[in-house]
């Protein structure tokens, strides 16, 4: 395993050659829009630098990965838009660097973080996890990252950590969308000290082996495979343990659509669209949702005796 | 550039012309972009919401003729109010067959339930039967035919492009600013048809002196 030490060459440091290519390739595709704008068509994503040192690690799936060019070009993150391609045209704002991390609320150790020295908390890990959004679609992801268990171990949650509480960056300069009212900003997400516990869940830095895309939500975001997608929080500022159940922008936003659990569940349906169902980018025939999105032998016990109607 | 007042058979028809190209483009757009593979990582969908972009568009168009007559006097623009209102009727159809072949597979269950349970779908199938009747009766037989009650019938075509506006309001997740600019366009549209409203253009202030 390669330890990256403080006087190393920061992963963000480098600009492979892939990236120049991809920006000529890029430049070639400005070129066709322009030559045919009526039918344009998205840019391709680019790609972020290699991330060193990534090993294999737990839970990955075997099925067929949706390739890059969907993962990084079909995203909700409405701090850049809300059309799917948004996110990918305008997240090019986003400054992932300085970027702190604060851990903070029912804690013995409160710090801040810096983003490059939470890079180096623990080994980073390739998982290779699906992911369900509440709309009815879905991916499988290689994500790279590690479990947001070793964090919460070194802060030392008191007694009261019930809840942890995961903010987003708010900063209307970067995020051009937070200038809107679409969610009540900054985004904010939450989890019970038992899911956040879990082994599954990811504190994610990267895709493909590569540094997380802005539009992914970089430089550090939530990955909670069971739950819908937008559980898992995007370009993370804050991490706050608390005694209450945090409430989440969703739930402010629509608490009759969005619950604080949000767990896939083909069995409970949105109140606007069934949620039997998915469609797996990529793929033409839908296929059915799994419970807990295939990870229920992994968490269902969490909620073992819950009415997951009731708390959807 | 002053638009003439009435129009020859060959303006007509290439005007008309003119309007079927312009109807197409959305269609040809799509279909170049599905052989280019640019329909993006969810081609489905993109077909769905651009089928119904265009829907919407074409009901809005078709509804602003009569208000554009009255407000420029062009009365030929009321020759190409049909070919509007059919291509909207063409969209819709795109649209459905997208719903129930692309997305849905012809899984009469799964289409029947949804039609029942989930109100933008209830909203937005009933919008399109209603269609149907308009489309059917479009012709000029039918016209004569129908008589006064030709009118009537028509005059569905308000609610159905209501019913087209709720659809998409009622389907978006969070960010209503789209479904609400048609829906301003709708109100607008529909309200220059009220008994009340007068329209006075220099024309007729000319024509009165």
């Amino acid at each position: 395993m390669r330890i990256i030490k403080p006087g190393d060459i920061l992963p963000s440091d480098i600009t492979p050659r892939e990236t120049y290519l991809n920006r000529r390739q890029f430049m070639a595709g400005i070129a066709a829009l322009a030559a045919a704008p009526a039918f344009a068509a998205s840019a391709p994503a680019a790609h972020g630098p290699k991330l060193p040192g990534t090993k294999p690690g737990r839970f990955s799936t075997n099925e067929a990965r949706t390739p890059f060019e969907s993962v990084a070009g079909y995203n909700n993150f409405y701090e850049f838009g809300t059309g799917k391609s948004d996110p990918a045209e305008n997240a090019h704002t986003l400054k992932t660097r300085p970027w702190t991390v604060a851990v903070e609320g029912e804690v013995k150790r409160a710090r801040i973080h810096d983003i490059d020295e939470m890079l180096r908390l623990a080994p980073l890990e390739e998982r290779i996890y699906r992911l369900r959004c509440v709309e009815g679609w879905s991916m499988v992801i290689p994500w790279v990252g590690f479990p947001l268990a070793e964090l919460i171990r070194r802060a030392e949650p008191t007694g009261n950590a019930k809840f942890v509480e995961f903010v987003t960056l708010h900063d209307p300069g970067q995020m051009p969308y937070q200038r809107t009212s679409i969610l009540d900003w900054p985004y904010v997400e939450g989890l019970r000290i038992d899911e956040a516990n879990h082994p599954l869940t990811l504190l994610a830095v990267g895709l493909y082996g590569e540094v997380l895309p802005g539009q992914n939500g970089a430089p550090v975001r939530l990955v909670v495979p069971w739950k819908y997608g937008f559980k898992s929080a995007k370009s993370i500022v804050k991490i706050r343990f608390v005694e209450k159940a945090p409430n989440t922008a969703w739930m402010r936003a629509a608490p009759d659509e969005y619950g604080f659990f949000s767990n896939v569940n083909p069995r409970v349906d949105h109140p606007r669209w069934s949620q039997a169902r998915e469609r797996r980018i990529g793929e033409f025939f839908k296929r059915e949702t799994l419970m807990f999105n295939g990870y229920a032998e992994q968490v269902a016990h969490l909620y073992r005796g819950m009415d997951l109607r009731k708390f959807f | 550039m002053r638009l003439p007042a009435s129009l020859s058979r060959r303006q007509i028809l290439w005007g008309k012309t003119a309007v079927w190209l312009l109807c197409l483009a959305p269609l040809a757009r799509l279909i170049f972009l599905g052989l280019t593979d640019g329909l993006g990582a969810n081609p489905i969908e993109f077909i769905t919401r651009s089928t119904g972009t265009w829907t919407l568009v074409g009901l809005l168009v078709t509804l602003s003729v009569t208000p554009l007559r009255k407000l420029t006097e062009l009365n030929w623009l009321i020759r190409f109010r049909r070919l509007f209102g059919l291509f909207a009727f063409f969209y819709a159809c795109l649209h459905f067959t997208t719903y129930i072949w692309l997305d849905q597979f012809f899984d009469p269950a799964g289409i029947a339930k949804d039609i029942i349970k989930r109100p933008f779908i209830t909203v937005g199938f009933s919008a399109f039967v209603l269609l149907m009747p308009l489309a059917a009766s479009s012709s000029q037989h039918m016209m004569r035919k129908l008589g006064r009650n030709w009118q009537r019938l028509h005059r569905l075509v308000y609610f159905i492009a209501g019913l087209g506006v709720v659809h998409y309001w009622w389907l978006v997740k969070k960010d209503i600013t789209q479904p609400l600019v048609y829906a301003c366009v709708l109100a607008i549209l529909l309200a220059m048809r009220l008994p009340g409203f007068k329209i006075s253009t220099p024309n007729k202030r000319e024509a009165a002196s």
